[in-house]
């Protein structure tokens, strides 16, 4: 490789990486909160904490059901899990309403209390859902556009790895060599030890993101192999099996299902997590237990978990199946384990938190390469000589996007616990708190690009993640000083990630007060330069 | 580099390269020996890549012109073979 290839790259990696940097560190964040977002939708939903599985769970279930849908094509009852408090009862009505555009009709669904059986409606909120949504189709825009343009950042960061790797001719070293304190080398540094250390994890989400929108990024392949039909590719690949149901039969009484529980927990040596029937209370009733799949990245997403179907009426086995042990063609299994890996499908928590750590390090990797590039502008400029406009925009989006967004996320938790629960609207409402704070810090952003607007937004930040458990505290009885948080762990890790935020903000609060030091070997040699910034100062020091 | 060699890249990188991939994931879809749905995954699979790599071609040849006529070359390959194996 000669040295004018490597500049090209170079090159072509600051000024892709300016481009998409922002959407990408608004992507990345998000998207590292899609890790938890059952967790969050989860913490969102307080009226649904104290909730715990119980032996009578199922047959509460089934009288709910029997009591609103006696008469559906079908029951979906999902037991609680460590994710999930309470049991979701779906059924699918004997009158489908026809659904526009031919997309899957999702029936109805209530939410019950696993241990008493009530009916439970939680605030209406979207959740962790709002942040997974927004990291793959952003927000306010039609879904089909924001979902190209993400796909576009992601091509972009894909270009970038790729051209990065080629700049770097000296991965490695780079990788176990870092120099704090020293401005622009420091933020060099933990730019190229975030992005080699994760290097794997990098590309592995954005090939996989692409892949996930293959149908709407790469039709072609589809349509060439299957001209008469695109239909029949999915079918082919996706199908579920056993979808079409059979016509309701006579009335008739259903076999008791805990029984049947029992026997195929002692098959599979697994608890039932959900449990489905078709034609309730018919004479063709057919009932399936389903336990959750061990884990295996290269087995297919969807309906793959071992199952057990019975006649609903004499309760007879009638079918074991165990679909993810279908044979699985290599490229197949090339796309399930990119796809699953990059949603985290098969991780169990210890796992889901390491992908958790990946995320954050693929944030860092994109903040610390924004905040570097406008470093060395801020270098580059003589003695006296004042940033340019277009410095000045560029320091202040990076603001806005680092800082501003975690403001944001913040002040959506807080959100959540303070705006009334009967008002109007009030997921969108919640939303809307997300935006208008986002909004907010990027106008204050714009209006003070240096230091001083730093110190501000980072001790905001820390003041509002500070502020989530402890309003938390005020506002529900599932708060860190009760039992119910610790029963269902997820909870307590949701205040106590905030806490941690709050404290690395605190931390990064401290080093921005802190008098830049004097440093000790400045990067250059120039007689015309003051002191070097240091690593305290992310947007250089202008103020 | 020019402004003008700079826009002249970056279209053959997002048109050249895109129109590149799509050919390549057609091209495989229908050529390989192998039950449809696989061809079809394996194309896309090595499209994205092409994709990615067509853009760095286009960044890192001497002139725009060079940068364009090696997207087309591999596109008319790509092109060629999905001709050879679609259905009559």
């Amino acid at each position: 490789m000669n040295g004018s290839f490597r500049q090209s790259m170079a090159w072509l990696h600051t000024w892709v990486g300016l481009l998409l940097g922002w959407l990408l560190v608004a992507i990345f964040i998000t998207g590292t909160s899609a890790y938890f977002r059952e967790e969050i939708t989860l913490w969102m939903e307080p009226e649904t904490h104290d909730s715990t599985l119980t032996p009578n769970t199922l047959d509460m279930a089934v009288a709910v059901l029997n009591d609103k849908a006696s008469d559906a094509r079908s029951w979906d009852i999902s037991l609680p899990s460590a994710r999930h408090t309470v049991a979701e009862l779906r059924w699918q009505p004997l009158q489908q309403r026809q659904q526009q555009g031919g997309g899957r009709n999702r029936g109805e669904s209530v939410s019950m209390d696993a241990d008493s059986g009530q009916v439970v409606e939680p605030r209406d909120t979207a959740g962790g859902n709002f942040l997974y949504r927004f990291h793959y189709q952003l927000h306010g825009v039609p879904r089909e556009v924001g979902r190209w343009v993400v796909c576009l950042a992601t091509m972009f960061m894909l270009i970038a790895i790729i051209s990065g790797v080629i700049t770097h001719k000296k991965i490695f070293k780079d990788f176990f060599t870092f120099r704090p304190g020293k401005g622009q080398r420091s933020w060099l540094d933990a730019h190229n030890a975030t992005a080699v250390l994760a290097l794997p994890f990098h590309f592995m989400i954005t090939y996989s993101g692409l892949l996930l929108f293959m149908t709407m990024l790469m039709p072609w392949g589809i349509d060439a192999a299957y001209p008469e039909n695109r239909r029949d590719f999915f079918s082919e690949v996706f199908s579920r099996g056993g979808e079409e149901a059979q016509r309701p039969g006579n009335p008739a009484e259903m076999v008791d299902i805990k029984p049947l529980i029992a026997q195929t927990e002692a098959h599979f040596g697994k608890p039932v997590t959900r449990i489905g029937v078709t034609n309730p209370n018919r004479d063709n009733a057919v009932i399936s237990l389903r336990v959750d799949r061990d884990p295996a990245i290269t087995a297919r997403q969807r309906g793959g978990d071992p199952v057990q179907v019975y006649n609903g009426v004499n309760g007879e086995l009638q079918e074991t199946l165990l679909p993810s042990e279908d044979p699985v063609s290599p490229s197949w299994r090339i796309y399930n384990v990119f796809t699953s890996l990059h949603m985290a499908r098969f991780a169990d928590p210890l796992t889901r938190w390491l992908f958790f750590l990946f995320g954050i390090a693929g944030s860092a990797m994109a903040i610390t390469g924004m905040l570097l590039w406008v470093n060395k502008r801020t270098q580059q400029l003589k003695r006296d000589q004042v940033p340019g406009s277009s410095l000045k925009l560029v320091k202040g989006l990076n603001m806005a996007t680092i800082s501003g967004l975690m403001i944001a996320i913040a002040a959506y938790f807080i959100g959540n616990r303070l705006l009334p629960v009967t008002l109007e609207n009030r997921g969108d409402q919640e939303i809307q708190v997300f935006f208008l704070v986002w909004l907010a810090a990027l106008i204050h952003a714009l209006l003070r690009p240096n230091r001083s607007g730093w110190q501000e937004q980072v001790a905001l930040g820390t003041v509002l993640w500070l502020a989530v458990p402890v309003i938390n505290v005020l506002t529900t009885d599932s708060h860190l000083f009760t039992a119910v948080a610790w029963q269902h762990p997820a909870l307590a890790s949701v205040d106590l990630v905030c806490l941690a935020f709050a404290g690395a903000g605190g931390y990064t609060f401290w080093r921005l007060i802190r008098k830049p030091a004097p440093a000790k070997h400045a990067p250059r040699k120039k007689p015309a330069k003051r002191t070097a910034p240091s690593t305290t100062a992310p947007a250089g020091e202008n103020s | 580099m020019t402004p003008l060699s700079i826009t002249s890249r970056t279209l053959a990188a997002a048109l050249g390269g895109y129109a590149l991939s799509a050919l390549c994931a057609m091209a495989l879809a229908v050529i390989l020996p192998m039950p449809r749905n696989e061809a079809v995954i394996t194309g896309i699979l090595v499209a994205f890549l092409l994709c990615a790599c067509a853009a760095i071609w286009a960044f890192s040849v001497r002139s725009a012109w060079r940068a364009w006529g090696g997207i087309a070359l591999v596109s008319l390959v790509f092109g060629a073979l999905y001709l050879i194996g679609s259905p009559p």
